[in-house]
């Protein structure tokens, strides 16, 4: 399910036995805007949290940015983590998800010195077992690009560490949450919201319980 | 920061005069005018009449256009920005309005950074506007560019820096909806130089009510309203904690209806303080460290412990897994992010306690709860024997801070704006002051700020001149801020400041005394002659050392036509009682210190 703070659905979160810490991600919609990024990633600094991956990219709805953030820790010090997120002005809308609950990737690129590559088929075979493909090939050098989990990234640089690994470097995670809808709509809701419009504000009153989960 | 380029706009004559009608000001549409110009439309059409400020050279554009604009906005001059922003908090906390600060940049900025911190904790509404280098030189170590944005981002509800004057009037219609409404908070607008310097084509300053990005109340939700009254109708030790929810929702009224319906006793955290009239039979007193002790002890034995307002800081709170662990916690508050962040909620009641509390009100039985109220009687008649009758009322030997509160009390009989520093007197005056109206009560709770107390009280006076304002200050805390003495000067503001003068730092005395064996480490604070420094700022003062001259002393200063500065010798070894130890339970709270 999706994890939404401020949740319809109020559960207190001491029923919960034995908690561990674990990875989860967090998505974070916002507005675009210079000095966010500071803003959300002093929440975790200020806790002395370690965020193990950040992405920002554009959203499914236009203007609206996405953070994704994932890090390791208790699901009650993330809930807390993600009502600070959702607090600020620009954020619009903030959700938490273990991997279960989500579709990720991570993109890595390797350069390995061409000369091996030509020689030993064996890497050839590697690269593809690992799902990796040549992004360019170059006389002295190849990069291969491979996209996955942390493990099979990571898989392939222990594969190619032995054949002289030049470079390499993995990009954040993206996620999907698998049972979100997409924030189009989240964000007419978010729009519609217009008190200096009584027409829209009466009608949003009107079926305020439904409208947003906050 | 610098002496050589101050303009100071001359003082407005009118004080207080009820601003806000943008259609004086409406002549400029269409015009082209300099982005400083458009920062003070913002201010009129936004209703300030009083602005915080220290000029300097990144903010001059903006000083130059208040020249002509002194007789709509009143600008106080004050000695430090520290002092500034004080002020902007004293007067917000007095009027319930936003408070509005200038500073320069720089050094000018990063004096703001404490009176920041301390609205951002304790939910006062600000708008700074702060000076800038010019855009072409952000980033260059320009002089006096600090980075304002990045250092003030943890400590503002919302900042954002301005490189264009065509951006102000938005800027600071969405600055000033930030800061006033949901929980309020600190906001800071950075102009650069160029920005305030620049003409555009002015269409008009436009309030903002809604940023789509940016929910002021979470939506009320009928049934936790519903769960909430039907815990409390089955609650047999139903106990409320409030705090400054109630003020800054300016619920004061359906508070009081909705604990005289369910016969509720309610206790305060210090922000919460003269909410509800010290004298209402269902106030129970103080919660926390040196609170009462029946609330104390008794929130380990409710059943249902309603929160209004407050976010269970851990002054009030102490060990918090010993913390009314018995009771089911019923949490109204308008920032969602609260709800479970320190305890454990059964119900939330997410909302403006203005529009929770009635619906509550509505729903819960009218029940009176005597046996129930008949235990805080008697832990306060025991509080009362061991602790506070000697405290206020002593014979012999050197004075007490409480006895000082005592004839206070007396003689302002509850009505004034009472504005505290932070230490021993703070604690004192928060206990033993009384209070017959809401916004009285004005110290520096979550930041426990020393040097907040002058500064505030002179803003508190500006926002409500109508009503008498005596800041209590320690001999530590004055020191901190006793420049501000020359603002009050300039101005002729009348506040009245009674220093009690213990020669230590006396808390952290306390402390040293309780838990450090008695090492009295850099507490022995030595002091100016106070009256000498007051009558330096043509301050009429004085100071006394005798019981007998206390009352008359008091008198005097509070029946001064003007500022008055009495100093008080209290006792030099007093310590503040009851008191929860660092690390304990609320229940653990002791009324003597051989109980530590």
């Amino acid at each position: 399910m999706i994890q939404s703070q401020n949740n319809t659905q109020y559960a207190p979160t001491d029923t919960q036995a034995d908690p561990v810490k674990q990875e989860f991600t967090i998505t974070v919609y916002t507005e675009n805007q210079v000095g966010l990024l500071n803003r959300i990633a002093i929440i975790f600094s200020r806790r002395k949290i370690n965020i193990e991956s950040l992405n920002t990219s554009p959203s499914e709805a236009e203007g609206i940015h996405r953070f994704t953030i994932v890090i390791n820790e208790y699901e009650d010090v993330v809930r807390k983590l993600c009502r600070q997120i959702e607090k600020q002005v620009e954020v619009l809308k903030t959700y938490f998800n273990t991997n279960d609950e989500i579709v990720w990737q991570e993109l890595a690129l390797y350069k390995v010195p061409t000369d091996i590559i030509a020689e030993k088929v064996m890497v050839e075979r590697l690269l593809h077992k690992h799902g990796a493909r040549a992004v360019v090939i170059r006389k002295d050098y190849t990069i291969f690009e491979t996209t996955g989990h942390r493990e099979e990234t990571e898989g392939l640089i222990d594969a190619l560490a032995p054949y002289g690994l030049i470079e390499f470097v993995r990009s954040a995670r993206v996620a999907i949450i698998k049972a979100s809808s997409g924030f189009h709509d989240k964000l007419k809701e978010f729009e519609a919201f217009q008190p200096a419009e009584e027409l829209a504000e009466n009608e949003y009153l009107g079926k305020r319980e439904g409208v947003f989960s906050m | 920061m610098e002496e050589t380029l101050i303009i100071e706009a001359p003082q407005a004559a009118t004080a207080n005069a009820p601003l806000g009608d943008g259609g004086v000001w409406d002549n400029k549409v269409g015009t082209n005018i300099t982005g400083s110009q458009a920062v003070l439309e913002a201010l009129i059409v936004e209703g300030v009449d009083t602005v915080f400020g220290y000029p300097g050279g990144a903010i001059m554009p903006i000083y130059d256009a208040l020249y002509d604009y002194h007789d709509k906005l009143k600008h106080i001059l004050v000695r430090h920005e520290q002092g500034g922003i004080h002020a902007g908090q004293g007067y917000a906390r007095s009027s319930g309005r936003v408070g509005v600060v200038f500073a320069t940049s720089g050094p000018g900025a990063t004096n703001l950074v404490t009176g920041l911190a301390d609205a951002m904790i304790d939910s006062t509404p600000l708008v700074c506007i702060t000076g800038q280098v010019f855009a072409h030189l952000l980033g260059t170590d320009a002089f006096q560019e600090v980075d304002v944005i990045n250092i003030t981002t943890p400590v503002t509800k919302w900042n954002c820096q301005v490189t264009d004057a065509s951006e102000i009037p938005n800027a600071l219609a969405k600055a000033f909806f930030i800061a006033r409404t949901g929980r309020p908070g600190p906001v800071l607008v950075d102009i650069t130089k160029n920005a305030q310097l620049q003409k555009f084509d002015y269409e008009g300053y436009k309030p903002c009510n809604h940023i789509r990005s940016y929910r002021p109340k979470p939506i009320v939700r009928k049934s936790y309203v519903e769960e909430a009254a039907k815990l409390i109708n089955e609650a047999k030790k139903p106990f409320v904690i409030f705090g400054q929810g109630v003020i800054l929702g300016e619920a004061e009224q359906e508070f009081k209806a909705f604990i005289e319906k369910g016969g509720l006793p309610s206790a305060w955290t210090i922000l919460g303080l003269s909410a509800l009239p010290t004298d209402h039979p269902l106030n129970v007193g103080m919660l926390g460290m040196h609170g009462n002790y029946g609330p104390n002890v008794l929130t380990n034995e409710c059943d249902v412990l309603i929160a209004v307002g407050m976010r269970f800081d851990d002054r009030v709170t102490g060990r918090l897994d010993k913390y009314a662990k018995q009771a089911k916690v019923i949490h109204l508050d308008i920032d969602p992010a609260e709800i479970d962040k320190n305890v454990k909620t059964t119900v939330p009641v997410w909302g403006d306690c203005k529009e929770t509390l009635p619906m509550l009100t509505a729903l819960i039985d009218k029940k009176e709860h005597t046996e129930w109220h008949n235990q805080f009687k008697a832990l306060s008649a025991k509080e009362n024997e061991i602790v506070i009758h000697k405290e206020l009322n002593p014979t012999e030997g050197e004075m007490t801070m409480g006895e000082v509160l005592n004839v206070l009390n007396e003689l302002t009989n509850g009505d004034a704006i009472i504005v505290t520093d932070v230490g021993q007197h703070q604690m004192v005056a928060c206990r033993y002051a009384k209070f017959n109206q809401s916004k009285s009560n004005i110290t520096s709770g979550g930041a426990g700020t020393m040097g907040f107390g002058l500064p505030a009280a002179i803003g508190a006076k500006f926002g409500a001149p109508e009503r008498t304002v005596v800041a209590i200050i320690g001999d530590g805390g004055i020191q901190m801020t006793i420049q501000e003495l020359g603002t009050i000067m300039q101005t002729g503001v009348n506040v009245k400041i009674l220093i009690l003068n213990n020669r230590f730092l006396g808390m952290v005395r306390q402390w040293q005394q309780l838990f450090h064996d008695k090492r009295y480490s850099f507490v022995d604070i030595q002091s100016p002659d106070y009256v000498a420094v007051a009558k330096a700022y043509r301050i009429k003062g004085s100071s006394v050392n005798d019981r007998k001259d206390l009352k008359s002393a008091l008198a005097e200063m509070l029946n001064h036509d003007g500022s008055y500065l009495l100093e008080v010798m209290v006792a030099k070894e007093d310590n503040v009682f009851p008191m929860v130890p660092q690390g304990r339970g609320v229940s653990d709270i002791v009324l003597t210190k051989d109980q530590v």
